[in-house]
C-alpha cells in the first residue's frame, strides 16, 4: 500500500514532463524535419494513419535535415544566436552585480524587516509582465519620464529606446526577483558563528566576507544566474518592445520565421538548436549541484 | 582563602590566585552587559592566570557565554572593562585580539580542507607558507588527525571536527584559547576521553584555557579553579575541591552535586563546629556564623553513613526507613524518609559485589555524618 503510494508520487512527475514537454518537444522536432509548403497548415509531411504503416513510411521518408542546414549557411541565424547569448550572459553579470548586494543587505537586516523585504522583490509579481515592460517604453521613450527628469537636472537628454541598453535594462529589471531569491536563500542560511569564527582568527570583516561568505554563496549565485540566463537567452517580449529592429535575439527570429515568414520548420529548427545549447549548462549545473550536496 | 581550613588535601602547587604578586593574564573589571533591558553578565570581576585552566560553570542563559563572547570581542561591555596583560582590549575588534575560541557547534568552514581551516588563522597573521605548512603538521600531530589534512569537515566524524575545531584555534597561538561548550556534541565515552585529552594538551602546550560549560563533572574533572555564575553574577570562584566541599551558598551547594539541606538556627559555636537547631534535631557541622541567624547545614550524600543497627555515637544520628534506592553501579543512593514528608539521600559505594545484608525498600535504618563532612552555610 505504501510502495504503491511512494510509485505514484515518483511517476506523477513523469507524467507531467511527458505530457508537457517531451510530446510538445517531439511535436516541435517533427516539424524542424518537415518543410514549408504552401497550404493550411504550412508545412510538409502530413502523418496519414488512414494508409496504416505504409502512411508512417512515407511520413517519415518525407523527413530530412535540409532546415538545419539552411540554418547553418545562413548568417542571420548564428548571428542572432550569438548575439542572444552575449545579451543572456551580460544581462546575467548585471544582475549578479546588483542582485548580490541586495540580497546580502536582505540577509543582514532583522527578521521581520527580512521578510517585508522580500516581499517587496516579490512584489512587482503582482502586475502583468507586459504592462511592466510597456512602462519601461513611457519611461525611456525619447519624450519620457527619463528625459524629462535628466532635463530637470539640467542634463543633455539621452535616446536609448530602441537599443541594446534599453533591452539590457529591461532584462535586468525583469529577472531581478529570480537572481535575489536563490541568493538571499543561500545567504539567509549561512551559519552567523562561521563570520565570528573568522574574525576570531583575525579577519577583518571584509576579508571574513571575501574568504567565508562569499565563496558559500556561490551555488546561490550559479543558481541564480542559470536561473535568468536561460530564459533571457529566449526572451522575446522585452526584445520586441524595447530593443526595436536593430536589436537580434532568437526570440524575435523565431516569432518572425513563424509568423511573418509562415517557416515553420525553420522556427522550429531555431527552437530546436536553442534549446540543445541550454541544455548543456542545465545539465553540468545540476551535475555540479549534485556534488556540492553529496 | 588562606584563613579557611585546608579541604580536600589536593595537591596544591599551581595556585598563582593565592600569590598577591602574581600579575593575572586576563582581568575582568566590573563588567556589566545588557540585551534589550535583561542582564546578561552583572558587575563580574575576575582574574585568570597565565597557564591556568579556567571553568566558566552555570545553568543555561546565566550570561557565562556572554563573558566569554566580551573576553573574545562579539559583545561589547555596557559597563566596566577587560585588560589582557594590563591592556585595555575595550576599543579592539576580535580579529586583532590575540584570544582565539573554540564554537560549540565547531564552525569549522565547509568549503575549506582541514588543512585549510587551520590554516585560516596563520594566514592571517601572514605567517610563511614553510611555516604554515610545517604548523598544519604540528597541529595535526597535536589533536592526532594525521593524514586528515586534505578531508572536508563533512567528511569527519563528530570526534574528529571537534579535534580540528581544537587547532584551528590552537594554530595561531592563542594567548588564552576560549571554549565554549567544547564537549556538547560528543557522547558520554567520548566527552570523558576527551576531558583527559583536553587536560593533557593544555599541560603540553602552556596555553591559558578558558572554558564554558554547564555540565559541574566536565567542569570539575577538567578545571584548576571554577567560577560558578548565576543570572550573570559571580557566586564562587575556586578550585574543584573548594567548590564542592565548601560551597559558597546554598545555590553552588546544589548546583555541583547532590546536596542534603537542613534549615535551622544556629544554637552555639563551639571553636570550628556550629550546632544548629533544626526540624531534624540538634546537628553539628563546620562552618562560621553567629548564634541565633538562619542558617542551612548541608551534607552531601556520599558523606552520610547508612547503618542497619543503631550506631553507638549519638551525633548527627537520624533514624528513618529506606523509601526508594537507585542501584547505578559503582554507587546505590538511598532516598530515606526520616519523618513524613523529609526525605535524605545517602549514598554507599559498591565496593563488593554482593552486600552482606541488601538494603530494601521499608528496611528500618540508621543515618550519621562525621561534624567534619558537613558544612554550615548561611546564605
Amino acid at each position: 500500500m505504501r510502495r504503491g503510494r511512494v510509485g505514484l508520487a515518483a511517476i506523477l512527475p513523469f507524467l507531467w514532463l511527458a505530457l508537457f514537454f517531451a510530446f510538445p518537444f517531439l511535436l516541435v522536432t517533427k516539424l524542424s524535419l518537415s518543410h514549408t509548403v504552401l497550404a493550411i497548415p504550412p508545412y510538409a509531411p502530413q502523418l496519414d494513419l488512414s494508409q496504416g504503416l505504409a502512411g508512417l513510411k512515407v511520413f517519415l521518408d518525407g523527413l530530412d535535415t535540409t532546415t538545419y542546414a539552411r540554418l547553418a549557411q545562413d548568417r542571420l541565424y548564428l548571428d542572432a544566436y550569438l548575439s542572444s547569448l552575449r545579451i543572456a550572459a551580460m544581462a546575467a553579470v548585471l544582475l549578479l552585480l546588483i542582485g548580490y548586494p541586495i540580497a546580502y543587505g536582505i540577509s543582514r537586516c532583522p527578521p521581520g524587516l527580512r521578510l517585508a523585504l522580500v516581499m517587496a522583490v516579490i512584489l512587482p509579481f503582482w502586475t502583468s509582465f507586459l504592462i511592466r515592460i510597456y512602462a519601461w517604453i513611457a519611461i525611456l521613450k525619447p519624450a519620457g519620464i527619463l528625459n524629462a527628469a535628466l532635463a530637470g537636472l539640467g542634463l543633455p537628454p539621452v535616446d536609448i529606446l530602441n537599443t541594446e541598453t534599453a533591452v539590457l535594462l529591461g532584462l535586468v529589471y525583469a529577472y531581478l526577483p529570480f537572481m535575489v531569491l536563490p541568493l538571499y536563500a543561500v545567504l539567509d542560511r549561512q551559519d552567523e558563528s562561521l563570520i565570528e569564527a573568522a574574525q576570531d582568527l583575525g579577519a577583518t570583516p571584509l576579508a571574513a566576507f571575501w574568504r567565508v561568505t562569499f565563496p558559500l554563496s556561490l551555488p546561490g549565485a550559479a543558481a541564480g544566474a542559470l536561473l535568468c540566463f536561460i530564459p533571457m537567452a529566449g526572451e522575446f517580449v522585452i526584445p520586441d518592445l524595447l530593443g526595436g529592429s536593430e536589436t537580434l535575439m532568437l526570440g524575435r527570429v523565431i516569432w518572425t520565421e513563424f509568423f511573418a515568414n509562415r517557416d515553420w520548420p525553420a522556427a522550429s529548427a531555431v527552437a530546436i538548436v536553442l534549446l540543445a545549447t541550454l541544455a548543456v549548462p542545465i545539465l553540468l549545473f545540476e551535475r555540479e549541484q549534485g556534488k556540492v550536496l553529496s | 582563602m588562606s584563613g579557611r581550613p585546608q579541604i580536600g588535601g589536593a595537591r596544591q602547587t599551581f595556585a598563582p590566585w593565592d600569590d598577591p604578586a602574581a600579575r593575572p593574564l586576563v582581568r575582568f573589571e566590573g563588567v556589566s552587559k545588557g540585551f534589550d533591558g535583561a542582564v546578561a553578565v552583572d558587575d563580574v570581576s575576575l582574574s585568570i592566570y597565565e597557564r591556568e585552566f579556567f571553568a566558566l560553570l552555570g545553568p543555561s542563559g546565566c550570561g557565562k557565554t556572554t563573558l566569554m563572547r566580551l573576553l573574545a570581542g562579539f559583545e561589547t561591555p555596557d559597563a566596566g572593562r577587560i585588560l589582557l596583560e594590563g591592556r585595555d582590549l575595550g576599543p579592539e575588534p576580535p580579529h586583532r585580539r590575540p584570544v582565539h575560541m573554540m564554537f560549540q557547534a565547531y564552525a569549522l568552514f565547509p568549503h575549506l580542507s582541514v588543512a585549510e581551516n587551520i590554516a585560516f588563522g596563520l594566514k592571517r597573521q601572514g605567517v610563511a607558507r614553510a611555516e604554515i605548512a610545517a604548523r598544519i603538521e604540528e597541529m595535526l600531530a597535536l589533536v592526532k588527525l594525521e593524514g586528515l589534512g586534505r578531508r572536508r569537515p563533512d567528511q569527519l566524524s563528530g570526534g574528529q571536527r571537534q579535534r580540528v575545531a581544537l587547532a584551528r584555534a590552537l594554530a595561531p597561538r592563542p594567548r588564552i584559547l576560549l571554549l565554549d561548550e567544547p564537549m556538547a556534541a560528543l557522547d558520554k565515552k567520548l566527552r570523558e576521553e576527551t576531558q583527559f585529552e583536553l587536560m593533557a594538551l593544555q599541560q603540553t602546550l602552556g596555553t591559558t584555557f578558558m572554558i564554558v560549560t554547564h555540565d559541574q563533572d566536565e567542569a570539575m574533572v577538567v578545571a584548576d579553579r571554577i567560577a560558578v555564575m548565576r543570572e550573570g553574577r559571580i557566586v564562587q570562584v575556586g578550585r574543584p575541591v573548594e567548590i564542592y566541599e565548601a560551597p559558597a551558598d546554598r545555590y553552588v551547594a546544589g548546583f555541583v552535586g547532590d546536596v542534603n539541606l537542613f534549615e535551622g538556627r544556629i544554637a552555639a559555636c563551639e571553636g570550628p563546629l556550629i550546632r544548629l537547631a533544626t526540624d531534624d534535631g540538634a546537628l553539628d557541622a563546620e562552618g562560621a556564623g553567629v548564634v541565633g541567624d538562619a542558617a542551612w547545614l548541608a551534607v552531601r550524600p556520599e558523606k552520610v553513613a547508612v547503618h542497619t543497627e543503631p550506631p553507638a555515637d549519638g551525633r548527627n544520628r537520624l533514624a528513618g526507613t529506606v523509601l526508594d534506592y537507585g542501584y547505578l553501579g559503582d554507587w546505590t543512593t538511598y532516598l530515606v524518609e526520616t519523618r513524613p514528608g523529609r526525605t535524605i539521600r545517602a549514598a554507599r559505594a559498591n565496593a563488593t559485589r554482593t552486600l552482606l545484608r541488601p538494603l530494601g525498600c521499608g528496611d528500618p535504618v540508621w543515618l550519621t555524618f562525621a561534624p567534619s563532612s558537613a558544612v554550615v552555610l548561611t546564605k
